[in-house]
């Protein structure tokens, strides 16, 4: 296996989870964040599930000095919580109620055509963009990694 | 009860066997709104194995429409309410997720399976801004 293969594996696998899960359905992720509402609370058995696999694999894939097919493993941020990562996902969180679609799904989704889809991830891709330019900026928050290659969450 | 239980929680396994491949073999984590908006500002050498991911989620999403349907919400004819409000979904997902460093995949699936608190942060907070536009779009307005 290739890591040009692996990673479309696991694009692959991804959109069936999502879609096997119902999170390819806004009308699912609203019930959902409808909490006092008749609340759907099923798609918190996505996050657990998917929490669990990774969690019980991923000490067992860091024994490893490194992946497969990369020289390292990520990086992370140490900046801690700060006010970028809170306003960041507060808006993230706000859109996501609007619309009903995260990135993963709303990318999934963009198979079928459906014109939602087709005004929403053009959208998506140009807040990706406005935001990216914004934080390029040489007086952007000094101090803070840029959202390069390496950075995850 | 139980079995409309079981499809998200097998979804969501197959979230986490997704999030582990990538790790294991391409040393990357599963962050959709990282892997996919980092291609926006590409970096050479660093390229394919995103385009490959992507591709990979769209091949997903054809397999589902054809062989699931039931999976997606039907296409809708948008009034120019709906296309507003989309555009403004749009806007926020796109803009919050990078200037938050990831979204429900990134910080709520990878994140939090590493006990960082910065993706438990990240998760409760837009978890609750979630919540309360909800509230405030079904309840209130």
């Amino acid at each position: 296996m290739r890591p040009n293969i692996s990673a479309f594996l696991s694009g692959l696998l991804f959109a069936l989870g999502l879609g096997l899960s119902g999170m390819t359905d806004p009308a699912n992720v609203l019930g959902f964040l409808d909490i006092v509402g008749d609340w759907d609370f099923r798609l918190a058995f996505v996050m657990g599930g998917a929490i669990a696999v990774h969690a019980a694999l991923r000490p067992l894939i860091h024994k490893r000095e490194r992946p497969l097919f990369a020289a390292k493993f990520p990086a992370f941020s140490a900046s801690g919580v700060d006010r970028k990562l809170l306003v960041g996902a507060g808006l993230f969180g706000v859109g996501w109620g609007l619309g009903g679609y995260c990135p993963g799904p709303a990318l999934t989704s963009l198979a079928t055509g459906a014109t939602q889809l087709l005004v929403f991830v053009p959208t998506m891709f140009a807040g990706m963009y406005l935001a990216q330019v914004l934080q390029a900026r040489p007086n952007a928050s000094a101090g803070t990694p840029s959202l390069g290659a390496t950075s995850a969450p | 009860m139980t079995s409309s239980l079981l499809l998200p929680l097998l979804g969501g396994a197959l979230i986490g066997l997704s999030a582990s491949l990538l790790l294991l073999a391409n040393g990357r984590v599963a962050g959709i709104s990282g892997v996919v908006g980092s291609l926006l500002a590409p970096v050479r050498g660093d390229i394919a194995w995103r385009v490959l991911f992507f591709g990979g989620l769209v091949t997903g999403g054809l397999l589902l429409a054809w062989l699931r349907p039931a999976s997606f919400a039907a296409p809708v004819s948008l009034s120019a309410g709906g296309v507003a409000l989309l555009v403004a979904a749009g806007l926020l997902v796109g803009f919050g997720s990078r200037l938050g460093n990831g979204c429900t995949s990134g910080h709520g699936v990878c994140g939090i399976s590493r006990g960082s608190a910065r993706s438990i942060a990240a998760t409760l907070t837009f978890m609750a801004t979630g919540i309360l536009t909800v509230f405030l779009a079904r309840h209130v307005f």
